[in-house]
């Protein structure tokens, strides 16, 4: 049996221990915001945070993550409650087909969370491990400057919520 | 084909002493470190009902000062790597190298110990760790020994590593006395999660006008990361100038030898090789 802690929970996984995380998130505890896209840790569709960094979670077999905090893209907010980061994609068509979109924003969150600089450059490098094929990026990288501009500075928030 | 999980027996060990017996015991065992190449081999089908040993438990994953230089674990990550202040202050070339690989999500698992021992041709921290003459220090049943970077790869994907034998640490030692100057540069098809088509790494002292030292290496340009020995040899003692930078770019093709493949061609390689070589040399 397999302990971790997923989006604040404590979760256990009773099954393969080298099923992939991606696979225990989506299959067995139904959190299917993290998409498989290349199963090669190219796209980036499957990022997840672990420990609070990101990772492809079709790179981890779920055994590398006992004990460890992970964080979906479930954990930034709801239909009814959208984070900041969230609310700033859909008014600023960083989402379009959606496929990317769940990576980005925790790819786009842990580099705010941790303090990265919100200017084009950074928001780019800290993004540049996921691909869309809809937007050209530029809408992507404005939404999270967007987001970023309105949040408040990661030292002064007790838990800064991306 | 996908991989199968539950075709897959995992094992856990808390020592190395452990980890090397599992290793040994079975030559068909995969070490698992971040998991960044073995997982996209496994994903494809290809590593189903093999014994897995997960060495991320191991008390590798520490940078730390000895006598002779600086000890890096090889569980450190690339990202631990890139922020490391030691690794930045003294070995910037290999912090510049870890931030090129990949992008974040792979910099946060893929470890030095596990890039070393998968041998890429195209691996991004090799032409720093042979211009800082890295030494590997490996254990295995029969103890541990040292090998001079240079020696540690044998071909593409192969090492001197024998069955059961682990890298535990990569020593880089102190120069003697500071570089005058030094560059990375890795050439791919995009800055991120590119792998390189020629990646290149140069270490310059000056002295009296004249070379004191000069240590060239690059990557992708053969089945190993390669010194350009007959460059370095040419340069030694010799004043910098324009002509010598030409004329020692010349001796490229004599320590390596680039092919045609899905990433570029073996023209292509050569040129933008000796593009990077030249402005190395000239400092501009």
């Amino acid at each position: 049996m397999i302990k971790l802690r997923v989006n604040g929970k404590p979760r256990m996984f009773r099954g393969a221990p080298f099923k992939r995380l991606l696979d225990v998130l989506r299959e067995d505890f139904r959190l299917t915001g993290a998409k498989e896209g290349c199963g090669e840790g190219e796209c980036g569709a499957c990022t997840v945070l672990l420990d609070g960094e990101p990772v492809n979670a079709c790179l981890i077999p779920v055994c590398q993550a006992a004990g460890r905090r992970v964080e979906t893209v479930e954990a930034l907010g709801t239909p009814e409650k959208l984070s900041k980061l969230q609310a700033s994609f859909l008014e600023r068509g960083g989402a379009q087909c959606g496929i990317c979109t769940p990576g980005m924003l925790v790819a786009a969150r842990a580099h705010l969370a941790s303090g990265g600089r919100p200017d084009d450059a950074s928001v780019r490098e800290a993004l540049a491990g996921n691909l869309c094929r809809c937007t050209g990026y530029q809408h992507i990288v404005e939404s999270v400057l967007a987001a970023a501009k309105g949040a408040k500075k990661p030292a002064k928030a007790k838990r800064p919520r991306a | 084909m996908r991989g199968d999980a539950r075709s897959m027996r995992v094992l856990a060990p808390r020592t190395p002493a452990e980890a090397s017996r599992a290793l040994a015991a079975d030559p068909r065992a995969l070490a698992l470190a971040g998991g960044t190449d073995v997982m996209v081999s496994w994903n494809m089908g290809l590593l189903n009902g093999r014994t897995v040993v997960d060495l991320s438990r191991l008390p590798w994953r520490r940078v730390r000062e000895t006598k002779a230089g600086l000890e890096l674990g090889a569980l450190c990550t690339h990202a631990d790597l890139r922020r490391h202040p030691d690794v930045r202050a003294r070995f910037p070339l290999l912090a510049e190298a870890c931030a090129t690989v990949g992008a974040a999500q792979i910099q946060n698992r893929g470890t030095l110990g596990g890039n070393l021992a998968n041998a890429s041709p195209a691996g991004d921290t090799f032409p720093p760790l042979a211009a800082y003459e890295a030494i590997v220090r490996c254990v295995g049943p029969t103890g541990r020994r040292e090998v001079p970077l240079a020696a540690f790869f044998t071909g593409v994907k192969r090492t001197l590593l024998a069955p059961g034998e682990l890298i535990e640490s990569v020593l880089l030692p102190a120069p003697p006395r500071p570089w005058t100057r030094s560059l990375f540069r890795k050439v791919g098809t995009r800055a991120a999660q590119a792998i390189s088509k020629t990646v290149f790494a140069g270490l310059l002292r000056v002295e009296k006008g004249a070379v004191a030292d000069v240590r060239l290496a690059f990557g992708s340009l053969a089945p190993t990361v390669r010194r350009l020995k007959a460059a370095e040899e040419f340069l030694r003692g010799r004043r910098l100038d324009a002509e010598a930078a030409a004329r020692a770019a010349d001796l490229l093709g004599l320590d390596v030898s680039p092919i045609d493949d899905v990433r570029s061609t073996r023209e292509y390689r050569l040129a933008a090789s000796r593009g990077l070589l030249i402005r190395f040399l000239k400092g501009d």
